[in-house]
């Protein structure tokens, strides 16, 4: 069951100039957490909301999550120390339905890279994994996705688009699902690729989230399903959604 | 033992605090992290007559002890509320407050109508004051003869006791509430959200996709506790005051004010456990006080 938890900082590392790892020990909150969930940190008295933030590995009963500075939250949340204590409310939202059997696809990019580690470790399969990053200082996390995955292909942006990758590999060979999380337009240029190699595909989404619990419906994700428009909520129907019904 | 109930336009409440419209959703997700019955009141989501999908993404800004928020209404429906939702609220031992919004005067009637015959309402509380959509909401909540009409309308085909929920983007609030206690409104809740602007500075738009948005937060409550007193001041029945209660002190000085019941939005937001928090500190500062019954402090602030 989703918690408040207050837990402690073990370790933190800075991985690129602007993406921090860190470790909190939070007990029961570890063992719950399924790939693609997150969790809402509080950051700071002196901001009002919580950041959420998705899962990078996780064991008996310690997190790991990454994340990049983007503004004030996650600088205050990169000068924390190994010791100082964390509000964290989690597990939340819906995360990977992984498939029991057959290879798998997990294709990211950017700061999305890290919560598809956790997913790949999980998959009971053979996993793809397709990883893109702006450039070679933006790289992160290779060595661990070769550890649990079959394949590992990073790009970069000035050598093309980890989609095209993702191209690549449905032409070579059948796969039982594909499985992604990164910025907006690479999600949208996946899921038109699934499309047409008519593979089932579910993206994590990104949105700017309030309560985390589905409550106050911030939120919002555009999908039509069975012609039908609704509006979901990235936080408890997501953050992973069926690429098929997101109105992109 | 501190006497924590309140009677509220004849509606009897356990405690004094009521989860705020459009913070809470129609209830169960919060009751994921604690037992709801502890809760004086459930006020829920605003509904309309016909499903609304809400705006597009972004629908919410931090900005400095506050946020602002551009959902616009986002609901299934009354008739989909009644069905879906109004079983379970109707379940749990608390009052449940229906929050309505219309683009008509009829749209408020029909609601109302229908509401107050389901099982399971115990009050109304009629939205004259949402920021966030382009007909109706705040443009009936800002002048007297659009609350006066609204609330008349509703009044008529109300069967249980109907609360008007007041915008603060108003010049003289007390002159709004009593136009709606002059059309018989049983109590006012205050305040809305204050609208409100965010600008990116690098890329120039605003930082909600609805462009304006609705401010809450502890950047409100002092705006929130001199309205609450103007119209406690202003009249008569009984006022529900809200905008920023983070706390158990921020809900004792709205009662001080003359809140008799205390909303808690925004702060639900930060912390599920919010309004368990507000009501045990509520308590203890009543009981460190040496005070009896919480409806003793209402409107008791000393003026200098």
């Amino acid at each position: 069951m989703p918690n408040r938890y207050i837990c402690e900082i073990t370790a933190s590392e800075r991985m690129t100039d602007t993406a921090f790892a860190m470790t909190v020990n939070c007990g029961e909150l570890a063992g719950e957490v399924h790939p693609g969930q997150f969790i809402h940190i509080k950051c700071g008295e002196e901001r009002l909301l919580r950041r959420p933030i998705s899962i990078c590995r996780a064991d008996a009963d310690t997190l790991e999550f990454v994340f990049e500075i983007k503004g004030e939250g996650t600088r205050w949340l990169a000068e924390r120390k190994p010791g100082d204590r964390l509000d964290i409310l989690g597990p939340l939202g819906n995360g990977f339905a992984l498939p029991e059997s057959g290879n798998i696809i997990a294709i990211s990019g950017g700061i999305g890279v890290p919560p598809m580690l956790f997913a790949a470790q999980s998959a009971t399969g053979g996993v793809t994994a397709l990883l893109g990053f702006r450039d070679d200082d933006k790289v992160i996390l290779t060595q661990a996705f070769a550890e649990v995955c079959d394949t590992v292909r990073v790009i970069t942006d000035d050598k093309g688009y980890v989609t095209d990758l993702l191209e690549e590999e449905l032409n070579n060979g059948a796969h039982s699902a594909v499985i992604a999380c990164g910025p907006r337009a690479m999600l949208k240029a996946v899921a038109e690729i699934c499309k047409r190699h008519n593979v089932p595909c579910q993206v994590s989404l990104e949105e700017r989230m309030g309560c985390g619990v589905g409550a106050c419906l911030v939120c919002a994700c555009a999908t039509q399903i069975d012609g039908k428009d609704h509006m979901r909520r990235v936080c408890k129907d997501g953050p992973v959604f069926n690429a098929a019904e997101v109105v992109w | 033992m501190v006497d924590m109930r309140i009677n509220f336009a004849g509606v009897e409440f356990k405690n004094p605090i009521v989860t705020a419209s459009g913070t809470f959703g129609f209830g169960r997700e919060y009751g994921e992290y604690y037992d709801l019955t502890k809760l004086g009141g459930i006020c829920v989501k605003g509904l309309t007559v016909t499903e609304r999908l809400g705006n597009m993404p972004p629908r919410i800004a931090e900005t400095p002890a506050g946020m602002l928020n551009s959902v616009g209404l986002q609901n299934p429906g009354v008739d989909a509320f009644i069905r879906d939702e109004l079983p379970f609220l109707k379940s749990l031992d608390t009052v449940i407050i229906a929050n309505i919004s219309g683009n008509t005067v009829d749209e408020y009637a029909e609601m109302a109508e229908k509401l107050s015959n389901a099982d399971g309402v115990d009050m109304l509380e009629v939205n004259v004051s949402c920021p966030n959509v382009k007909a109706g909401g705040m443009q009936f909540g800002t002048t007297t003869d659009g609350v006066s009409a609204v609330t008349a309308a509703v009044k008529k085909y109300s069967k249980v006791p109907v609360m008007v929920k007041l915008s603060p983007n108003v010049t003289d609030i007390a002159e709004i509430a009593r136009a709606a206690e002059g059309e018989g409104a049983d109590a006012v809740s205050l305040i809305n959200t204050l609208l409100a602007m965010r600008i990116d500075t690098q890329t120039r738009r605003p930082v909600l996709h609805n462009n304006m948005g609705g401010l809450s937060g502890a950047a409100v409550f002092p705006v929130a506790v001199r309205m609450v007193w103007q119209v406690a001041s202003a009249v008569k029945i009984p006022v529900l005051g809200m905008g920023g209660v983070m706390d158990g002190d921020n809900a004792a000085e709205m009662m001080l004010a003359g809140a008799s019941l205390i909303g808690v939005g925004t702060a639900n937001i930060v912390d599920p456990y919010a309004p368990l928090t507000v009501i045990d500190a509520l308590g203890e500062y009543l009981a460190h006080n040496g005070i009896h019954s919480a409806k003793e402090i209402v409107g008791e602030v000393i003026l200098n």
